[in-house]
């Protein structure tokens, strides 16, 4: 048993400052367990967000040592612990308290994003015929688990402050999701144009880093959406025939 | 003054169960308000990882719904509410394919049909999934199509407290957890979708959430709650390192071909095969790995016997002194390499959860090596008690559906049956709920009521602080019931349990929280603590009362089942006085119809 200090962001967005904590840190930990053991020991009041503890609901990002994270899934053996370890939210979205952001734009960012509107089915019973293949692409991007950690590493929204004219890598994954589901019948294009920003992004991939579920957002996600964007609004071709015929 | 807001159905939890409710209950064109204590999305459903049961008959095609019903009531060892059961087997295949329609996207057969994998207790493949994260799909599908359908989310709400008029129910008192302000909610029918009571103990696969909310609160409110002592153990979780303890590790490692051993390098589950599942199992390991691989003539593997029985010998693998170094057994998929080409990508495709859970946190490949795994809190059968059709509780305007409610599941559920279980009575909860806002007006709010439950709410903070905070006092609850209310019970224990959970609500009721009331850990555990204290109770004197041992409940003083007690179930709820009521009434007989299926499914 070794003791770490850790250094806790307390506060919310306007104010506050790291506070040191000292825990013993045990096998197995994760920062997860180490921030439940100082609420449980020496700050009860110290908020901070957290679900299932597995890496599956999305809900403990936070930056650890200045590197968005679930704290869930970081085990303490892969940090230097000779030093204090630090714990901020995530620096993308306004701090309600402590540890706890307000992510709540996000909420409201994929409500813009028109939903999902299949054919019509393909059997009696109501059903589709779909092969795995077909669906394999979509599956990775239904794999996210919405910890916002991409939205919170992206500079179009941490540096620049983009959240009216611009997504997030969250939400192309998602309209990605949408655009590629072999069943789908809507058109996004526009939106991912003009509303979703989707110009903003160049491909920094730093997104894709982060991401705990793997999902290669830039390359499988944000570079077919604009290709489509491309397609449509850019090709001379298809310029042309819009030039002609008014649509 | 707290802020009051009035909605026709208010739908309380937004897991699969609640959050299938609010869309039932829109469509009916009444006005929802959806609260949850988390963010819309990270529901404990988001969890669920091996599937959905529904008899599609997309693997084999001699399923049908009458065999899903019967299976459902073996596995429950027939203390099921037959209705229920029955609903669930018709609907099920419905909502699998509604959530498609919504955008789901599951595994597919080879004719690009949705795929169906092999379960504990199902006789046929039935699960539709997605891999092993089946839950994350299902909350997102219902998420995603929630979101325009016209329901207010209230995120990060917790309610404390049932409003009543008269019998009826007519609103919630909740407190935002940002910050710790009052809120009021008015509405004609309140639908309880709050999931489990997994928090009462020290191992468990459930998070936080599941603190007994909504039983204890409906408890309060004159609810019966019925079939407490069925608390599921599944009996893989993980076993080490001692913080992921408890998470879980899918039934889906067993149904693709995963197999428990002992440190005897012994497959000890062909050791033990009760009577009821006897014809149905295979004679040697040969077969039974045929059975995972789809051969139709073979039987499943005794791995994929049901989660009691299961969780119970790997416990006396354990106590016999051949468990795993960490106090479990071993769960190898690995092996499988030597019957599949590309096992190990097979592996991942199949698993691809578990293999990152165990990377990452145990430091365990588990295409190369095999798991350590050993029993975990995992699901409470038992809850409130509810009408079969239409959902509603004992006391009138308010419903239960998917784990708070009781009955489907009788004394054990299956596998792959809880996620099915939310949307089929998630819908049938939210259209009854709807219903009954039509045909009743608006109660009358006391305001009497509110005051009282929000000084009782705020009175840890005008308590002093001291060494037993609400942590400690949790904590203290969780081993004791771990201890003496686990897998295996003994009178002598289970009495020592409710003493000490009758000492232990002195010390909830002192509890001091410092701070204010913004995002407050510490003053929403002590709020927690007596939906914790009224689940334990209820849980420990129900299994005081079953003097056998029946699915889940175990008895080391009664080892055996007992007929009478087969008849029969426990009931729970609040005296005139104030006390803990538990008694054991008659169960309903089956309706000759639904005897028969079982009859013809034996």
């Amino acid at each position: 048993m070794a003791s770490v200090t850790f250094r806790i962001w307390r506060g919310d967005g306007e104010t506050g400052e790291f506070v040191e904590y000292s825990t013993d840190i045990t096998e197995g930990m994760v920062v997860l367990d180490a921030v439940h053991q100082v609420q449980a020991e020496s700050a009860n009041d110290l908020a901070v967000r957290w679900n299932c503890k597995a890496g599956k609901c999305g809900s403990c990002s936070a930056e650890v040592n200045g590197v968005p994270r679930l704290m869930c899934m970081t085990r303490m053996t892969d940090l230097p612990t000779d030093v204090p370890v630090t714990i901020e939210p995530m620096q993308a979205f306004p701090t309600l308290k402590d540890l706890v952001p307000d992510v709540s734009w996000n909420y409201e960012a994929k409500k813009q994003i028109k939903p999902f509107k299949p054919r019509t089915p393909d059997n009696e019973d109501g059903s589709w015929t779909m092969y795995q293949e077909d669906v394999d692409r979509v599956q990775e991007f239904r794999k996210c688990i919405e910890c916002f950690l991409c939205q919170d590493v992206c500079h179009v929204l941490r540096d620049h402050h983009k959240h009216e004219e611009f997504v997030g890598p969250r939400y192309f994954v998602y309209t990605a999701a949408l655009e590629m589901h072999p069943l789908d019948t809507e058109d996004r294009t526009e939106e991912l144009k003009k509303a979703f920003g989707v110009g903003y992004c160049n491909i920094t991939k730093c997104c894709t880093v982060v991401c705990p579920e793997g999902i290669t957002i830039t390359d499988n996600a944000i570079i077919p959406l604009k290709e489509r964007v491309a397609d449509t609004f850019y090709d001379p071709i298809q310029w042309l025939i819009r030039k002609a015929t008014g649509k | 003054m707290a802020e009051t807001k009035e909605y026709d159905v208010i739908v309380v939890g937004a897991g699969g169960a609640g959050l299938r409710a609010a869309i039932e209950a829109s469509a009916h064109g009444v006005s929802v308000g959806l609260i949850c204590k988390s963010l819309l999305g990270k529901a404990h459903t988001v969890m669920a990882e091996g599937g959905m049961a529904a008899s599609l008959a997309n693997v084999d095609s001699r399923d049908n719904w009458k065999v899903h019903f019967a299976d459902t009531m073996r596995g429950g060892q027939y203390g099921n509410n037959s209705t229920m059961a029955a609903h669930h087997a018709r609907e099920a295949p419905d909502r699998v394919r509604e959530l498609e329609a919504w955008g789901a996207v599951f595994d597919r057969t080879q004719e690009g049909r949705i795929l169906q994998r092999n379960f504990g207790g199902h006789r046929y493949p039935r699960l539709a999934h997605v891999g092993d994260r089946t839950g994350l799909e299902m909350i997102r599908t219902l998420q995603d199509h929630g979101i325009h359908q016209g329901v207010d989310v209230h995120m990060e709400v917790t309610i404390f407290h049932v409003l009543k008029d008269g019998d009826r129910v007519v609103g919630v008192v909740a407190y935002d957890r940002e910050r710790g302000r009052f809120r009021v909610f008015k509405a004609k029918a309140v639908v309880f979708a709050t999931g489990g009571i997994g928090r009462a103990y020290k191992v468990t696969s459930n998070s936080w959430e599941y603190t007994g909310d909504g039983q204890s609160l409906a408890y309060h409110a004159g609810a019966e709650l019925i079939d407490m002592e069925y608390v599921q153990f599944h009996p893989t979780g993980m076993v080490w390192p001692p913080s992921v303890r408890g998470i879980l590790v899918t039934e889906g490692v067993r149904g693709e071909g995963g197999v428990l051993r002992n440190s005897e390098n012994r497959r000890f589950m062909f050791d033990d095969i009760p009577d009821l599942y006897k014809d149905q199992t295979a004679d040697t390991p040969e077969e039974g790995w045929k059975y995972t691989q789809g051969d139709k003539e073979s039987r499943r593997p005794p791995e994929l016997l049901t989660r009691d029985h299961v969780a119970r010998c790997i416990m006396r693998e354990v106590r016999d002194g051949r468990g795993s170094p960490h106090g479990g057994v071993f769960l190898d998929i690995a092996w499988i390499k030597k019957n599949l080409p590309d096992a190990e990508n097979h592996i991942k495709r199949k698993l691809p959860s578990m293999y990152h859970q165990f990377k990452e946190l145990a430091g365990i490949d588990i295409t190369k090596e095999p798991m350590e795994v050993g029993p975990t809190t995992h699901y409470a059968m038992g809850g409130i008690r509810v009408d079969g059709d239409s959902q509603m509780s004992t006391v009138p305007g308010l419903f239960a559906a998917g784990e708070c409610a009781a009955g489907l599941h009788g004394a054990n559920r299956l596998g792959g049956n809880s996620l099915s279980d939310l949307v089929v009575f998630g819908k049938r909860a939210g259209e009854h709920a709807a219903l009954f806002a039509k045909e009743n007006g608006w109660g009358t709010i006391d305001q009497g009521q509110v005051d009282s439950a929000q000084k009782t709410a705020l009175a840890p903070f005008d308590r002093p602080t001291n060494a037993e905070g609400p942590f400690q006092v949790q904590y203290a609850l969780q081993e004791k019931m771990q201890d003496l209310v686990g897998i295996v019970r003994r009178d002598d224990e289970l009495k020592q349990a409710v003493d000490f959970i009758s000492g232990l609500r002195t010390k909830a009721e002192a509890v001091g929280v410092s701070g204010n009331r913004e995002y407050n850990g510490g003053w929403h555990t002590a709020l927690d603590l007596d939906n914790l204290l009224i689940v334990s109770e209820a849980i420990a004197r129900s299994a005081v009362q079953r003097q056998e041992s029946r699915g889940a409940h175990f008895r080391d003083d009664y080892p055996e089942k007992d007929e009478s007690w087969g008849k029969k179930r426990s009931v729970t709820r609040k005296a005139a006085d104030g006390s803990m009521e538990v008694f054991a009434e008659d169960l309903p007989p089956i309706p000759s119809e639904l005897q028969q299926i079982i009859e013809e499914n034996r």
